[in-house]
């Protein structure tokens, strides 16, 4: 049926679970791009012979707005996969887990990188060009220390005062929170309750 | 003791700039208004990024002025939870600013470029280029993996204004009103004809729509709650 390819991946995505990415559905995207085209080279077959026979004009009407609706899904779907990258780079910092790499096609890492340099540039400029992390605290601040525990060798970590301490497996500490944060997100460090 | 008290204490100890007329506690005061109002509002605020600059400016001030403090002092612990808080807030207004401004880019780069008083900008340098970089990362991330395989050349373009999208003006907002505003249009929506026009009396709370109150707001007429 017309549009139903483009339409699928508005489902795959919206059936996905919320947060996680899908696989870069590459075949469907091709496949209403091919339709898109089809549609395309048909109307204009229709509209020269146009003169011809006049019931033509529904059915161009018709191809068009499923040529229409069929772009409209496909940007939507690269919108909303957008969206959840830009999701993940503000909760998981400028690298990407693997698995998440390997469902991204390679348009998609480019914007990434180019998205993370946007926010990395707008944070360093903020207060006169000191520059302020904004990834840091994405929930309001409770206490200044956590207790934290380690959930692999990660090896020496100095604090902002210079104290050095060793981050081995198992080990429980009480850290500073806004030093630990990154640790925490990047899956080093465990919050403790 | 409250939140701004312990602020005013430990932050007015560093701001020993006379000719500065403002203390550290008004502009924070300031600050967290603007992030409520930010936060409740369906769409972008002016920018205030001299407030913004001004604040980040006192906390690196007392963070130095806390190095210099003895460790065993007890009210470092307190004075640090505090500047913590604060720069939260900072962090949590200029991120919601940035959610919006990813949402509305073409909306908001419109608007800006129609205004022409630089005092009422909606978008702070450093946000307009973000801004700018947001769009045009968006449209060659569309182009390379669909516009560009769209053969015919009017079909092929991003067309912004009808995809973009744009914010609800006409969504409604819990406001208080803090000083007295008589007669304030409410334009009907049914298309009854029947536009009201209500005196706000300070003190009164209301669920009106953002439309009718967006100048009031910015006149600081009434606040969002």
């Amino acid at each position: 049926m017309l549009g139903d390819k483009a339409f699928s991946l508005i489902q795959e995505l919206d059936r996905s679970q919320h947060g996680t990415l899908p696989p870069f559905n590459e075949d469907a995207v091709r496949q209403a791009l091919e339709e898109i085209d089809s549609l395309f080279q048909q109307n204009v077959a229709d509209i020269n012979h146009l003169a011809e026979d006049d019931a033509l004009v529904a059915g161009i009407h018709l191809r068009h707005a499923a040529l229409e609706r069929n772009k409209r899904c496909l940007l939507a779907y690269l919108y909303n996969r957008l969206e959840r990258l830009r999701t993940m780079r503000w909760q998981l910092g400028s690298v990407l887990p693997s698995d998440v790499r390997t469902n991204l096609c390679e348009p998609e890492l480019e914007w990434f990188a180019q998205y993370s340099s946007t926010v990395a540039r707008y944070m360093r400029s903020l207060g006169d060009g000191q520059g302020l992390d904004l990834t840091v605290d994405l929930k309001p601040p409770k206490n200044l220390y956590i207790e934290v525990r380690c959930l692999q060798d990660y090896g020496e970590f100095e604090l902002e005062e210079g104290e050095v301490v060793l981050l081995s497996k198992d080990s429980t500490h009480f850290l500073p929170m806004e030093h630990c944060q990154h640790l925490i997100r990047q899956g080093v460090l465990q919050h403790v309750k | 003791m409250k939140m701004a008290d312990i602020t005013d204490d430990i932050l007015s100890a560093s701001d020993d700039d006379e000719s500065q007329v403002v203390t550290a506690a008004e502009v924070l005061l300031k600050i967290e208004s603007l992030w409520r109002t930010e936060r409740l509002s369906p769409t972008l605020e002016c920018h205030q990024s001299e407030l913004v600059d001004c604040m980040l400016d006192q906390i690196t001030q007392m963070n130095n002025n806390l190095r210099r403090c003895k460790k065993t002092d007890l009210r470092l612990a307190i004075h640090r939870m505090e500047l913590e808080r604060v720069r939260y807030v900072v962090a949590s207004y200029l991120r919601c600013r940035l959610l919006k401004i990813e949402r509305f880019t073409h909306y908001l780069l419109e608007k800006h470029g129609e205004l022409d008083d630089p005092s009422l900008a909606l978008l702070s340098p450093q946000e307009l280029d973000y801004a700018k970089s947001y769009a045009q990362s968006i449209e060659s991330h569309f182009n390379k993996l669909v516009l560009r395989h769209i053969t015919h050349e009017k079909l092929a373009e991003f067309d912004a204004k009808k995809m973009s999208v744009v914010p609800n003006m006409n969504g409604y907002v819990f406001l208080k009103v803090l000083k007295d505003s008589p007669g304030v249009l409410i334009s009907d929506q049914v298309g009854e004809n029947a536009d009201e026009e209500v005196d706000l009396v300070a003190g009164d709370q209301h669920l009106m729509m953002y439309s009718s109150i967006q100048e009031l707001l910015k006149s600081g007429h009434v606040e969002l709650i």
